[in-house]
């Protein structure tokens, strides 16, 4: 019946039924309006209620004492004393020079090398001599550039899609993409490795979650069909609960790849939604770059919107959202980070649009990349002592000890000792940064290597060399310095006190 | 103390029954029709105060009776017409040209058809209004490419022609968008250097000098103990404001405070109450019905309590009082996040925001939050205040862990910019274009008051609403301003309050007075044609002669 019917007709009817109504039955009408109105305004009774004086209210004012802004943060907490101590000088490209020192960057996503590259900068300064460096306004008022429009266009087609959105900024960029579509009510599927961007558009939804475990499509299937079970009870309800799936193509957290081909056939079996997180994928995975769509040689129609960052593979800063235009449009009016926010500074649309035909004309920049993340992998394999997490073919790989501590704190001042081993040989690396109060898990302790595409052999068998001696360095020292010291915490506190006497 | 809040509560009250049927409810308690100062009017219980609020001088005019109805019926004819042509779409009488979602056998359909009436029908006939290209820099004339949409705003298409025009619709405030000039040149060198990515952040090796030559020259700038900068403004609350307060936290704010804050605040957990716009009377009496009853249900106190405003509020060109939310925050404890995007460097005798304006101690406000896209012709925000504050967001804040830090070439155009504003340029270039803009904000504002158009806000706001009233009117002026040479921005509902859709100026130091005298003029041509001049009150007595203007 209602699929004859269109919507439209809800106001008819009600005309219809205003006017058909009999006269008694508005009178009765109106009678119940001001009853409830005279309830709505007249006072409750609720006997138990306290009433305050104003000088109780008073000594209340004067006795409260809120907590602190914020919780004391020593200068020398390691964070702050690691920020600045590896502060770059210069260019943060394929080299950093950190402390007068360059050194092979490991640390930071430019796996294209896209960052010092001559023909982006150039098309960079031409661009700040048109439009200066800020458009002073969201994309609504005279923030819409030549160049963002022509860098939508750009990418929509590269990615096969009808539209392509752009943001600012790549957080921004899946964080309002997700509560654009999904509401109050709906319910996202939700790896429980997600990246934290994702995890704030989840919260940002208030959508109700689920979380499957990270990649495991029986657990996925197994919530699928018990909502299905749900469903079938109550299917008024569920004909107006919209259904997502949020995966990331590549993880960061973890360096591995998502099942797209599975998630696909789930996608069409339970008709749920997909939104893939393509921020570590695009430009990386697939023959030219478009991500793990072109990875797994699916067509990206299956995909309901994929959402991308120029900020890791393309060195530039913003993000986008592409897929299908009845989809993609809509978040021009509804994407929060969209339309309050300012443009992307033209410049920076103008060293993408350039970044984009650069990768266009030299595919095999990702033929090296993944070459060289397998050589990283196999390499890295031999170092004892630890394991590496990740795809081999995937370019952010983490490298974790072999055996924890079992104190996540502790296992991370070792990581921080290798890191700083590394740099002394003039190999940057980082240790994985989390809040882990705000993550939806605990993500364990490890560093994370990114593979940059322009390395050389000699500079990969240089740099793992480095971290395998820096490794064996560091945990020599820990097991060997003082031996009649049994817990490891406190060789690593004596350490730090023989550092400090050394300062 | 009572007897004063009695007395004012009373004169709320009164002026939300006289107000009129189309009022909007954040006009109650302040200014009820009348060019006001001060708050509410009332004399001689704040003498401490006095000298800010004598010259505190905003203006919101209540909206005529007859335009209200006008307008309303407007509208229900836009309703009315709208559902019988989806009606006529829904039995293909009239040929659907939007983009339609495709029905998918078996899955929920993403958006509902209500849902987008209003796009559909309402907005779809203004869309040229909005979105225009632009195909030059957004400074003092901005090029406008020319679109036409041979299907009535369903589809646009490009003519190939741009409009060489005025431009009064981007935020630059102190005439920073330039594609050429001293900054632009530090910015050229920049990019040579650095490149433009960082592909990191800053806790994961994107840390890098130019950084923190930023965040150092933020904190001289604000007067601060310590500052941090983000690579987007909207970003900088929405990110940061979480690490600030939690769960068992009460968040104050006012009820116009921008989507950013607004989300910010969503993310923290806190609880989120808001108080009338810049009614500082409503929020004394939610911050002391705060701190007398707790949390709500557990009745345990507050872990903190923490006042939400902006500077100068976007769509109203109004000013925070801010010596009052001082000397709120210092009687009830709480703190102050105040956010700056729309009044740093456009406001205050040095250009350093609202606080300047005041002329209160910058560290008598906890969180000073700001942008860089506005006044400084760049992107991006910071957050400023003590060393602890600044510290704990370093360790803390999203931003600083899972997000890109900022583009080198971004943050030197602020480097520059701010280096200018504060002189350190040896010239007198900053403090010409601060005086420029206050002298063309009071001059621009005065003489629009003079022609009769109700004009809201403050009078030493740089951004100047003008009220439309009618949805037809909204695209009019904008096309007509647009045809005539000046670029201009409307805004209307969901924007604004539905009937109280408005135009917007953002005025700028680098315009000229010939620039200023020849956009009264389109205004006046326009708004004769449409009928603009609603205002029934007298011209208010402030002008821009006391404003020493430096050659």
């Amino acid at each position: 019946m209602m699929a004859v019917i269109p919507a439209t007709w809800d106001m008819y009817d009600l005309i219809q039924g205003v006017l058909q109504a009999p006269w008694y039955h508005m009178v009765f009408e109106v009678a119940l309006v001001l009853l409830i109105m005279k309830i709505y305004y007249s006072q409750s009774f609720s006997p138990d209620k306290t009433v305050l004086t104003e000088k109780e209210k008073e000594t209340l004012v004067a006795e409260w004492v809120p907590e602190p802004l914020a919780p004391e943060v020593p200068d020398d907490h390691p964070i702050l004393v690691g920020m600045d101590k590896y502060c770059i000088e210069g260019q943060n490209g394929k080299y950093v020079k950190v402390n007068g020192k360059s050194c092979i960057n490991l640390a930071t996503f430019n796996f294209l090398s896209m960052v010092g590259r001559k023909e982006i900068e150039d098309v960079a300064l031409q661009a700040l001599k048109v439009y200066g460096v800020g458009s002073c306004g969201p994309r609504g008022f005279y923030g819409t550039m030549d160049v963002h429009i022509q860098l939508e266009e750009d990418l929509a087609k590269f990615m096969v899609c009808e539209e392509a959105i752009l943001y600012s900024y790549g957080f921004a960029t899946i964080a309002s993409a997700i509560p654009a579509y999904s509401k109050r009510g709906d319910i996202i599927y939700v790896d429980e490795n997600v990246g934290f961007a994702v995890q704030k558009g989840l919260t940002a939804s208030r959508s109700n979650i689920r979380w499957f475990r990270h990649n495991d499509m029986e657990h996925l299937e197994q919530l699928l069909i018990e909502q299905s079970r749900l469903d079938k009870k109550n299917p008024k309800k569920a004909k107006v609960t919209r259904r997502f799936i949020v995966v990331e193509g590549l993880y960061l957290n973890s360096g591995d790849i998502c099942p797209l081909p599975k998630l696909v056939e789930l996608k069409w079996k339970y008709k749920v939604r997909i939104f893939l997180e393509e921020t570590m994928s695009f430009g990386v995975l697939g023959a030219t770059g478009r991500g793990v769509t072109e990875h797994f040689e699916i067509s990206p129609d299956h995909i309901d919107l994929i959402s991308c960052s120029l900020e890791n593979a393309f060195g530039s800063t913003g993000g986008f959202c592409c897929g299908k235009k009845f989809i993609i449009d809509h978040q021009r009016l509804s994407g929060l980070g969209y339309c309050f926010s300012a443009s992307q500074p033209p410049m920076l649309a103008s060293a993408a649009i350039q970044a984009l035909k650069i990768l266009q004309d030299k595919p095999h920049m990702l033929v090296d990349l993944r070459e060289n993340s397998e050589k990283f992998h196999e390499k890295l394999k031999g170092i004892p002592d630890i394991a590496v997490v990740g795809d081999p073919i995937s370019p952010i790989k983490h490298l974790v000890l072999a055996e924890p501590a079992g104190d996540p704190g502790l296992d991370i001042r070792t990581l921080e000792m290798v890191v700083d081993t590394a740099m002394n040989e003039s190999v940057a690396l980082t240790v994985a940064r989390y809040l882990e109060p705000e993550e939806h898990l605990p993500k364990g302790p490890s560093i994370r290597l990114s593979v940059n595409c322009e390395l050389t052999q000699d500079e990969i068998t240089r740099s793992v060399e480095v971290i395998q001696r820096s490794f064996q360095t560091v945990l020599q020292k820990l097991r060997t310095r003082s031996p009649e010291v049994s817990s490891p915490l406190e060789s690593v506190q004596q350490d730090k006190k023989s550092e400090v006497a050394s300062r | 103390m009572a007897a004063g809040r009695g007395n004012t509560s009373g004169e709320s009250m009164k002026n939300g029954l006289m107000e009129p049927v189309g009022g909007s409810k954040h006009r109650n308690g302040h200014t009820n029709g009348k060019h006001k100062n001060g708050l509410n009017g009332k004399n001689g219980r704040h003498e401490k105060h006095s000298e800010w609020q004598d010259d505190f001088h905003e203006s919101f005019e209540e909206t005529p009776l007859l335009v209200a109805i006008l307008t309303y019926l407007g509208y229900a004819l836009l309703v009315v017409i709208g559902q019988i042509r989806d009606l006529m779409r829904a039995y293909g009488i009239e040929k659907d040209k939007s983009c339609t979602e495709p029905k998918l056998e078996g899955f929920v359909p993403l958006f509902l058809s209500w849902e987008s009436f209003y796009t559909r029908n309402l907005y779809r006939r203004v869309r040229d209004c909005w979105n225009r290209p632009v195909a030059s820099c957004a400074g003092v004339r901005l090029d406008v490419m020319e679109r036409t949409s041979p299907d009535f705003g369903w589809n646009f298409q490009l003519t190939g022609k741009k409009l060489d025009v005025m431009n009064f619709g981007s935020y630059n405030y102190l005439g920073f968008a330039e594609s050429s000039g001293p900054c632009a040149s530090a910015v050229h060198g920049v990019i040579q250097k650095y490149g433009v990515g960082v592909c990191a952040s800053r806790q994961e090796m994107g840390y890098m000098d130019i950084h923190k030559e930023l965040d150092e020259l933020v904190a001289e700038y604000l007067g601060v103990e310590a500052a941090m900068t983000v690579p987007m403004g909207f970003a900088t609350n929405s990110l940061n404001m979480p690490a600030l307060v939690s769960k068992g936290s009460l968040i104050l704010s006012d009820e116009l405070n921008h989507a950013s804050l607004i989300l910010g605040s969503r993310l923290t957990g806190a609880v989120i109450r808001t108080f009338k716009h810049n009614d500082m009377t409503d929020l004394e009496r939610k911050l002391r019905d705060a701190v007398c009853h707790g949390q709500p249900r557990t009745h345990r106190p507050w872990k903190k309590i923490l006042i939400v405003v902006e500077g100068v509020y976007s769509m109203e060109g109004s000013i925070v009082r801010l010596p009052e939310v001082v000397r709120l925050k210092q009687k009830y404890k709480a703190y102050i996040y105040l956010d700056e995007a729309h009044s740093v460097g456009a406001m205050g005798p040095h250009g350093r925001g609202v606080v300047d304006y005041f002329g209160l101690d910058p560290s008598s406000i906890d969180i000073l939050m700001g942008t860089f896209t506005k006044s400084f012709g760049s992107a991006g925000g910071y957050i400023g205040g003590s060393k602890r504050l600044i510290n704990h967001l370093k360790v803390h804040a999203h931003s600083f862990i899972y997000s890109s830090a900022m583009s080198p070439p971004v943050a030197q155009q602020v480097i520059s910019s701010m280096r200018i504003i504060m002189g350190k340029d040896g010239t007198q270039e900053g403090m010409r274009r601060i005086r420029q803009l206050a002298w063309n904000t009071r001059y621009f504002r005065k003489r629009l008051h003079d022609r009769g158009y109700i004009i809201y806000g403050n009078k030493d706001s740089p951004v100047v609403p003008l009220l439309l009233y009618m949805p037809s009117k909204v695209a009019m002026f904008s096309r007509e301003t647009l045809r005539r040479g000046m670029a201009t921005v409307v805004v209307g509902f969901p924007a604004t309050p539905l009937i109280e859709t408005r135009a917007r100026f953002c005025l700028s130091a680098s315009h000229t007075k010939e620039m200023l005298d020849k956009a009264l003029k389109i205004i006046d041509d326009v708004g004769d044609m449409l009928r603009l001049r609603y205002s029934s009150l007298p011209s208010p007595d402030f002008s821009e002669k006391g404003i020493q203007l430096i050659e």
